[in-house]
């Protein structure tokens, strides 16, 4: 059986070399792995989506609603934006970071109160991660990617520790790998 | 092993396939084609200011038997459109592969043209491939196919084949050397008399292509047949293919067309005859099925589908099946998170500036085209590549008290592009037309490509830089002006300055992008609560860092580059370094 998981955020948080770094390591553990990407426009403070999909056999590289077995959401917003492509049995992992769209920047509307309930009372697997924080303790506000797939690599059994770190490794630049392991080593041990 | 997003592949498919020339212009999705293919020393790749150059680079290095290749976004076709159909006269020396990348769905396009048009237009061979693998696979083939029917040979992609990572197995490059050229009229001069002759070798063309495709490209695996139970019939090409693949498994047959220009005839209908129900998959126009009506194939296609934007594995079980999956909902009332300028992009200046003179704008296409977007909202129209310079002249010409309160907005690569021919025109025709050139020093929404005016080529090495200023003025622009667009008051006072100026004028509004790794930012700036008087001024600008918390404006550290545009309009002083 096929497994699908969505990486979503605001373009330029890293959403796209978080699922470079996954798809890379899945790849290592011997799935067939689909990647699929967004560039261009909507790249700018946009709403972002990737998607991977794993398995012995992957055809189609995107991911519909009700598909994802994990979403990893960068905002909340986001998080809430994407819930529907979520299984009903799946799980999803909500950085509480909050980026203002510019609607509510420019005050024509809220950002609403109180998405992590809402989440949850849709959805029964809510994980809540406070990454900013950490990615700034681990050396840099940038890291908060690493940060989340290292609370999303804790949730799947298919890949092991070291699969990761190796994929870590082969994507980030060497001047940035320990400031990038401790971020990784934070979100791992949440 | 690796995953090889699909424009790597095409690229290490023209490595492998002994391409020596590569020239294209930068536009998503087909831009990282030619980005890879410039980190193989073996290959002269290049960006060329526009598309039909870097197609006429592309057939001057085939005549000159080299393999040659350029890439384009399918808006990008249409300007290398007339090059493309004369080359599919001549034919090729050495292979000449064009590719055309396809955005349905409009993922950061301005229209949902659909090339295969272009393929029939032309009568050029186009393939389609469905993934990283194929992409690879089919650049190969294309060069062969290039050389076996002296043609021009087209990969057309989607944005979901250009940009999705998948295993691709690699091979070692195959590099036959320079082919002879021979000084040819009756094949490379295309006057009407040897063009009358070429036409007929096209048609002949065309007949020898269908007949491959209806057998040599099924047993090579071009073309493909897989029967499965014959209840459902599935003709097929490109990313269709794995959707269908995905959503119908083996409960269905499939026609899997590698080749989409010729279409075989006797192919499709061996297969319609062999299945049931036949249903047509293929995203934006009727092309497939429109050349099954043609040819007596009852198929069901667009009238069960949909002519706008892309297809997806649950739209064909929906549609086939009459399956719908379960989905979750969560009571939040979802803000829309439209794409907007950076925070520190140095067009928020500008537009700002052009929002206080009330002046109507002619737009172009670049990330300066989100101007649109409120707050700012300061463009009028946008068209195509270049438009926003002849358009502007068009205004002005139809009623010259336009040019006093109208100008132009153009990026730096867009303007070499093909702003210039409009500024010639606005010089040799004469309105007192204001053109801004936004010189960011790069490429920008295609994701930072050196231009003719950067001083760099796609490899990062130092090159011969356009001057702006010269060039304006070698056209016969008197009235050139340079503000700093960080600089509110500067930019507003020269923009102003150029509308009252007699005869056109250029203002290059000048900063690089603030994304740029080069370019060193101020610590981010931070909001005097005490200070803060709540007015909101800052916020008029539309960025991205600003909000309100509290009752307070506040900056999000996170985003905020210091380039100090939003203390600018801080009448209270509230916004410190």
């Amino acid at each position: 059986m096929n497994k699908s998981i969505m990486i979503v955020g605001v373009g330029g948080q890293g959403t796209l070399l978080a699922s470079r770094i996954l798809g890379a390591a899945l790849l290592d553990c011997g799935y067939d792995v689909k990647v699929s990407e967004v560039h261009g426009m909507s790249q700018r403070g946009g709403s972002v989506v990737t998607y991977v999909r794993y398995g012995k056999n992957v055809a189609s590289p995107i991911i519909e609603k009700g598909e994802a077995d994990i979403v990893l959401a960068f905002e909340q917003l986001e998080a809430a934006r994407w819930i529907e492509y979520l299984k009903p049995d799946g799980k999803l992992i909500v950085n509480t970071q909050q980026i203002d769209p510019m609607p509510v920047v420019m005050g024509v509307a809220e950002y609403p109160e109180g998405i992590i309930a809402s989440l949850r009372a849709a959805s029964a697997d809510v994980e809540e991660i406070d990454a900013l924080p950490m990615a700034v303790e681990a050396g840099t506000a940038k890291a908060v990617n690493v940060v989340l797939i290292g609370a999303m690599a804790k949730n799947m059994q298919s890949v092991s520790k070291e699969k990761w770190i190796e994929a870590l490794k082969a994507s980030v630049p060497s001047k940035f790998l320990e400031l990038n392991l401790k971020a990784f080593e934070m979100g791992y041990n949440i | 092993m690796k995953l090889f997003l699909g424009n790597e592949a095409v690229a290490r498919g023209l490595y492998e396939a002994g391409c020596r020339v590569v020239s294209s212009y930068p536009g998503t999705p087909s831009t990282e084609v030619t980005e890879f293919a410039a980190t193989y020393d073996e290959i002269f790749s290049e960006w060329a200011p526009n598309e039909k150059v870097a197609c006429e680079v592309a057939f001057g290095a085939s005549v000159a038997g080299a393999r040659s290749f350029c890439a384009m976004k399918h808006v990008g076709l249409n300007v290398a459109a007339d090059p493309l159909f004369t080359a599919s006269y001549t034919g090729v020396n050495a292979g000449m592969v064009i590719l055309v990348a396809d955005d349905p769905g409009m993922h950061s396009s301005q229209n949902e043209q659909d090339s295969r048009h272009y393929a029939l237009g032309s009568k050029t061979m186009m393939l389609e491939p469905s993934d990283s693998a194929e992409c690879l696979d089919f650049t190969k083939r294309a060069f062969d196919l290039s050389e076996k029917f002296d043609t021009p040979v087209i990969i057309r992609l989607t944005t979901r084949v250009a940009h999705s990572r998948s295993v691709a197995p690699v091979a070692e490059r195959v590099d036959n050397g320079l082919k002879e050229y021979t000084k040819n009229p009756q094949k490379y001069v295309m006057v009407p008399a040897f063009a009358k002759v070429k036409h007929v070798a096209v048609e002949q063309r065309v007949i020898d292509q269908t007949a491959y495709c209806e057998k040599e490209a099924v047993e090579n695996g071009l073309n493909k047949v897989e029967y499965n139970s014959k209840k459902i019939g599935v003709i097929t090409s490109g990313i269709c293919y794995q959707y269908a693949k995905e959503a119908l498994g083996e409960n269905a047959s499939y026609l899997k067309l590698g080749c989409v220009y010729p279409l075989p005839v006797q192919l499709i209908k061996d297969f319609a005859a062999e299945c049931e129900k036949v249903y047509v998959l293929e995203e934006l126009d009727d092309y497939i099925e429109t050349h099954c009506r043609k040819n007596g194939i009852d198929v069901i296609g667009k009238e069960a589908f949909t002519l706008q934007g892309e297809y997806s594995q649950s739209l064909i079980s929906k549609v086939i099946l009459g399956e719908e999956t379960e989905s979750l909902k969560a009571d939040v009332n979802i803000v829309p998170r439209p794409p907007v300028l950076c925070a520190g992009c140095p067009h928020r200046g500008l537009f700002y500036a052009l929002k206080q003179l009330n002046v109507t704008v002619s737009g172009d296409i670049g990330c300066y085209t989100l101007g649109s977007a409120q707050p700012l909202g300061m463009i009028d129209t946008v068209l195509c590549m270049g438009a926003s310079v002849s358009a502007l002249h068009g205004r002005n010409a139809a009623n010259p008290e336009n040019a006093k309160k109208s100008v132009a907005v153009i990026g730096d690569s867009t303007f070499i592009h093909s702003g210039v021919t409009g500024l010639i025109n606005i010089a040799y025709n004469a309105t007192d037309s204001v053109v801004i050139i936004l010189d960011n020093s790069i490429t920008g929404m295609t994701g930072h490509q050196q231009n003719p005016t950067t001083g760099k080529n796609i490899k990062g090495e130092p090159a011969n830089a356009v001057s702006l200023e010269k060039l304006a003025e070698a056209v016969g622009i008197k009235n050139i002006i340079v503000v700093d667009p960080y600089n509110l008051a500067e930019t507003k006072d020269g923009i102003k300055k150029a509308l009252e100026a007699d005869g056109p004028a250029v203002v290059i509004s000048r900063r690089p992008c603030a994304l740029l790794k080069t370019v060193k930012h101020n610590p981010p700036l931070k909001v005097n609560t005490e200070k803060c008087k709540s007015c909101k001024m800052c916020m008029k600008i539309g960025c991205p860092a600003i909000s309100m918390k509290d009752g307070k404006a506040h900056i999000d550290f996170t985003q905020c580059l210091g380039c100090k545009v939003c203390s600018q309009l801080c009448k209270f002083d509230a916004i410190e370094e």
